[in-house]
C-alpha cells in the first residue's frame, strides 16, 4: 500500500515510472532570465500569469462592487444627501441648496459599468483566466501552455482592455451608460445620450481587445488540454476541472467572434454611417436620415455570444466545485462521466437558446417555441450535475474548510438560481417578468453570486499552489458565512419586486404609485449590499496578509488530494516538474479505493487492483 | 528562472504540431466571423429593404489569382520539403506577388461597384457588401505579412531544411489556403444571395 507520507516519495516515484520528455535538453540556462521583469510583468509562466489575472481581477471586482455600492444608495435612500461622495465622483454629484444628488446619466454610467467589468472582466478573466492557467498545465501534467507567448499576449491585451475602460470613466461625458448589453441605438448613435458619445466609443475598443484576450487564452487552452497531456493522461482521466475550461473554452473561442462581428457592425454605424442597427429614428422630433437597418439584428449577435458567456462564466465554477467537493468529501464524484457529458450538453444547448432573452423584442411567437423548449431543456444537464454533487457529498467524510463551504454555497445559489431561471424560459411568464427585477435576482444568484462561490472555493482552496501559503481559515469562514447572509438577504426579496413588476434600470421610482410602496425593500435591500461590500473586504485583506503571512505550506500535498497538481515542488519552478513528468495510471477520483484512503493518478495499479471506473 | 525558454513540443505520443494545431483553432474562430456576418446578412436581406446588384465582374479575376496563388503556394511548400532551394525561392515570392495583385484587384472591385452606384451608406446590402469584403481583405493582409517575413527569409538567410522552418511553410500554407478557400465561400454566397 502507497501513502504518500514523506513529502519526497511523489519525486522518487515520479523519476522511477514518470515520462522523459528531456526537459533539460531543450535547457539554455539564463538568457532569458531578464530579473524583475521578466519574472513579474511579461512573464510567460502560466502559474504567473494566472496569480496577474486573479490580481487584475480582485482591483476590478472591487471597482465594479463599489459602484454597485453607490447606485443601490440611489435606489434605496433617494432622499439621502450624497455631498460626501463629491470629492471621488465630482460633478456627477448634482448639488441643489447643498444637497448633493447622484446624476441620472451616472446613475445609467454605473449600472452599465458594473455589468460590464463583473461579467468580462472579473467573471471571464478573472475566474476562467486565473484558474484555466493555474490548473491545466498542472492538472494535465505538461511544463506549460502550448504557447507561453501567446498566454502572455493574452494577458496583456486584457489589461489594455482594462485601462481603457477605466479611463472612458473619467471621461468629461462620462463612461458608456446605455446597459451591459449596449443594445442600439443608444450605442449606436453619438448624440443619444452623454454616455453614447466618447464613452461608447472607448467601451467598444476595450471589449475588442478584450475579446482578442478571450481568443488567444482559448486557442491556448483548447490546444494545451488536446496535445500536452502527460502519458497515460487520456480524456476520461482529466479531472472535471479541466473538462470544464476546455469547453469553456471552446464556447469563448467560437461565440466570442460573433460578438465582434456584431462590434464591427456597430463600429461602423457608429463612425462610417452605415445604417446596420438603425432605422426609423427620430431625435428631438426630427427624423434621422439613417434607414433600413434593424436593432433586433444586434440582439441577435449578442445573445448569440451573451448566453454562450454565461456558461463561460459558470463552467469552470462547476469545474472547481466538482473538484473542491471530492476532495474534500473523500469520495469519488459522483456519476463522472455523467458529469462530463452533461458539461458537452450544456455547452451545446448553450448555443442555441440565445432568443430567449428576446421573448419580448418583437421576436415571431412561434419562433419563441422553439427557443422556450430547448432553454428549459439545458434544466436536465443542469440537474444532473446538481444530483451528483449533492451525491458526491452523501455519505462523505466532510472537511468543512472554507474552500468546501464555498463549494456547498454554490449548490444551493445555483439550486436557486437554476429554479428561476425555468420561469423566465417559458416565454408566456416572460411577459411579466421581463426586464424586472426578478430578472436581476435570477441571474445574479445563478451567476453572479455562484459564480463567484466557485471562485472563492477556488481560490480557498489553491490558495498554497499559487502562494506557497495558507489563508486565514477562521476570517474565511466569517467571510462565507457573511457573504452566503448577505447574497440572499439583497437577491431574494428582488424576486417579489419583480414579479409585481418594477422595472430594473430605473434611476428612480418616486413617481410611479404602483412601485414607490416598495421603498422599504429597497432601503433593506441596499443595506444588505454594503455589508457584502464590507465583508468581501475582509477577503481581500484576507488574501493580501496570506500572502506575506499565511501559514506555511509543509506538505507537497496537504489535502491528500490525487491530482497532479500537488506532485509540484512546493517552491514552484519553471517547467513545474524539476526531472520527468509524472505519469498517470488512473482517473483523478480515487478516494476511498479499496480500504486505501486515496491514490494519486501518477501510482500504478496494483496486482489484480480493477483500474478507472 | 521563469522566463527561461521552454521548448513546447508535443508529447511524443500525441500526433499535431500544437502551434499548427492552435492555428486551426483559430481559424474556426475566424469562421465564426464571417459565419456570423453572412448570418445576419441573410436574416436583414429576410426582413426587406434591400438593394439587389452583382458581384463586379472584377472579382473573378480577383478569385482566379487567389486560387492561382494558392497552387504556387502549395507548389513551395512542396519544393521547400524537397530542398528545392531555387524553387522555392521563386515560388514563395510569386504567392506573395499574387496576394498582393489580389488586393490591388480587390481594391479596383470596390472601386468599380462604387462606380455603378452601390456606396458603403446608402443600403444596408451595400454596406454588408464592403464589411465582408473588406474584412476578408484584412485577413488577406496577415497572411501577406507572413508571406513577407517568409520572402525577406528566404533571401536573407542560408538555406536550410531544419523543423523549425518546415513547420513555419506548413502553418503558413495551411492559412493561405485557408483565407483562400473563405474567399471562395463568400464569392459564392455574394453571388447566389443578392
Ligand atoms: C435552467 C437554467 C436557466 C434558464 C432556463 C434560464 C433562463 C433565462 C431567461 C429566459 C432569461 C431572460 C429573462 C428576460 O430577460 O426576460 C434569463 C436571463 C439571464 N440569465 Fe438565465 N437561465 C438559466 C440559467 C442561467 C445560468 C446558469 C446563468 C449564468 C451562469 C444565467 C444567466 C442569465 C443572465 C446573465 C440573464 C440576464 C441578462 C440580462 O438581461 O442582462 N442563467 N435566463
Ligand atoms: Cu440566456
Amino acid at each position: 500500500m502507497i501513502q504518500t507520507e514523506s513529502k519526497y516519495q511523489a519525486d522518487v516515484l515520479i523519476e522511477e515510472q514518470g515520462f522523459d520528455d528531456h526537459f533539460h535538453d531543450h535547457h539554455h540556462g539564463d538568457k532569458y532570465q531578464t530579473g524583475f521583469i521578466g519574472h513579474y510583468v511579461f512573464s510567460m509562466d502560466h502559474k504567473v500569469i494566472a496569480r496577474q489575472f486573479l490580481i487584475t481581477g480582485m482591483i476590478w471586482a472591487i471597482i465594479g462592487a463599489a459602484m454597485s455600492v453607490i447606485f443601490r444608495l440611489q435606489l434605496g435612500f433617494p432622499e439621502e444627501n450624497l455631498l460626501w461622495i463629491k470629492p471621488l465622483l465630482g460633478k456627477w454629484i448634482e448639488v441643489t441648496d447643498g444637497v448633493g444628488k447622484l446624476s441620472p446619466e451616472f446613475y445609467y454610467a454605473l449600472v452599465t459599468m458594473h455589468g460590464t467589468i463583473l461579467v468580462f472582466f472579473v467573471l471571464t478573466a478573472g475566474l476562467s483566466g486565473t484558474f484555466s492557467n493555474l490548473l491545466i498545465p498542472l492538472q494535465i501534467g505538461a511544463r506549460d501552455m502550448a504557447s507561453p507567448f501567446l498566454n502572455m499576449l493574452s494577458y496583456w491585451f486584457f489589461f489594455l482592455a482594462g485601462i481603457i475602460m477605466f479611463y472612458s470613466l473619467f471621461l468629461n461625458t462620462g463612461p458608456f451608460s446605455g446597459g451591459w448589453t449596449a443594445y442600439p441605438p443608444l450605442s449606436a448613435l453619438p448624440q443619444a445620450s452623454t454616455g453614447s458619445a466618447s464613452g461608447m466609443t472607448l467601451w467598444l475598443v476595450s471589449l475588442t481587445l478584450f475579446v482578442v484576450s478571450v481568443l488567444l487564452g482559448g486557442i491556448n487552452y483548447i490546444t494545451t488540454v488536446l496535445n500536452l497531456r502527460t502519458k497515460g493522461m487520456s480524456l476520461f482521466r482529466m479531472p472535471l476541472t479541466i473538462w470544464a475550461f476546455f469547453v469553456t473554452a471552446i464556447l469563448g473561442l467560437l461565440s466570442f467572434p460573433v460578438l465582434a462581428s456584431g462590434f464591427f457592425m456597430l463600429i461602423f454605424d457608429r463612425s462610417l454611417g452605415t445604417s446596420f442597427y438603425l432605422s426609423d429614428i427620430f431625435i428631438g422630433g426630427q427624423a434621422l436620415d439613417r434607414v433600413g437597418g434593424s436593432p433586433i439584428l444586434y440582439q441577435h449577435l449578442f445573445w448569440f455570444l451573451g448566453h454562450p458567456e454565461v456558461y463561460i462564466i459558470i463552467l469552470p465554477a462547476m469545474g472547481i466545485v466538482s473538484e473542491v467537493l471530492a476532495v474534500h468529501s473523500r469520495k469519488p464524484i459522483f456519476g463522472y462521466r455523467a458529469m462530463v457529458f452533461s458539461i458537452l450538453a450544456i455547452g451545446f444547448l448553450s448555443f442555441i437558446v440565445w432568443a430567449h432573452h428576446m421573448f419580448m423584442s418583437g421576436v415571431n411567437p412561434f419562433i419563441s417555441n422553439f427557443f422556450v423548449f430547448f432553454t428549459l431543456i439545458i434544466a436536465i444537464p443542469s440537474a444532473v450535475k446538481v444530483f451528483n454533487w449533492i451525491t458526491t457529498l452523501y455519505g462523505g467524510n466532510i472537511r468543512l474548510n472554507t474552500a468546501m463551504l464555498f463549494a456547498i454555497g454554490f449548490i444551493s445559489m445555483f439550486i436557486s438560481g437554476g429554479l428561476t431561471g425555468i420561469f423566465l424560459g417559458n416565454s408566456s411568464i416572460d411577459i411579466q417578468m421581463h426586464d424586472t427585477y426578478f430578472v436581476v435576482a435570477h441571474f445574479h444568484i445563478v451567476m453572479g453570486v455562484a459564480a463567484f462561490f466557485g471562485m472563492f472555493a477556488g481560490i480557498y482552496h489553491w490558495y498554497p499552489k499559487m502562494y506557497g501559503r495558507f489563508m486565514n481559515e477562521t476570517i474565511g469562514k466569517v467571510h462565507f458565512w457573511g457573504t452566503m447572509l448577505c447574497a440572499y438577504l439583497i437577491f431574494w426579496p428582488m424576486h417579489y419586486i419583480g414579479m409585481a413588476g418594477v422595472p430594473r434600470r430605473y434611476y428612480s421610482f418616486d413617481t410611479f404609485d404602483a412601485f414607490k410602496q416598495f421603498s422599504d425593500m429597497n432601503k433593506f435591500i441596499t443595506v444588505a449590499a454594503i455589508v457584502a461590500f464590507f465583508v468581501q473586504l475582509l477577503f481581500v485583506l484576507n488574501f493580501f496578509y496570506s500572502i506575506w503571512k499565511g501559514k506555511k505550506m509543509t506538505k507537497q500535498n496537504p489535502y491528500d488530494a490525487t491530482t497532479l497538481e500537488w506532485t509540484t515542488p512546493i517552491e514552484p519552478i519553471h517547467g513545474n516538474w524539476p526531472g520527468k513528468i509524472p505519469s498517470v495510471h488512473r482517473w483523478a477520483y480515487d478516494y476511498n479505493k479499496d480500504q486505501r484512503e486515496y491514490v494519486p493518478q501518477y501510482i500504478p495499479l496494483e496486482e489484480g487492483e480493477v483500474g478507472d471506473h | 528562472m521563469i522566463a527561461q525558454e521552454v521548448k513546447m513540443e508535443s508529447n511524443n505520443f500525441s500526433r499535431v504540431n500544437p502551434q499548427l494545431f492552435s492555428l486551426w483553432v483559430g481559424m474556426a474562430s475566424i469562421v465564426m466571423l464571417f459565419g456570423a456576418m453572412t448570418s445576419a446578412y441573410i436574416v436583414k436581406k429576410g426582413a426587406g429593404n434591400w438593394l439587389e446588384f452583382s458581384v463586379p465582374s472584377v472579382f473573378y479575376i480577383s478569385t482566379a489569382v487567389i486560387v492561382l496563388s494558392s497552387v504556387t503556394m502549395h507548389a513551395a511548400r512542396n519544393a521547400f520539403r524537397r530542398s528545392q532551394e531555387g524553387a522555392y525561392k521563386f515560388l514563395i515570392l510569386a504567392t506573395f506577388i499574387l496576394g498582393l495583385a489580389f488586393l490591388v484587384l480587390q481594391y479596383q472591385g470596390w472601386s468599380q461597384l462604387y462606380g455603378n452606384g452601390v456606396d458603403l451608406k446608402t443600403n444596408v446590402a451595400g454596406s454588408f457588401f464592403y464589411l465582408i469584403t473588406w474584412f476578408h481583405a484584412a485577413h488577406i493582409l496577415g497572411g501577406i505579412g507572413a508571406l513577407l517575413a517568409s520572402v525577406i527569409n528566404a533571401y536573407s538567410l542560408k538555406f536550410k531544411v531544419t523543423d523549425h522552418r518546415k513547420n513555419r511553410v506548413e502553418m503558413l500554407t495551411h492559412y493561405w489556403h485557408f483565407v483562400d478557400v473563405l474567399w471562395v465561400y463568400l464569392l459564392i454566397f455574394l453571388i447566389y444571395i443578392k
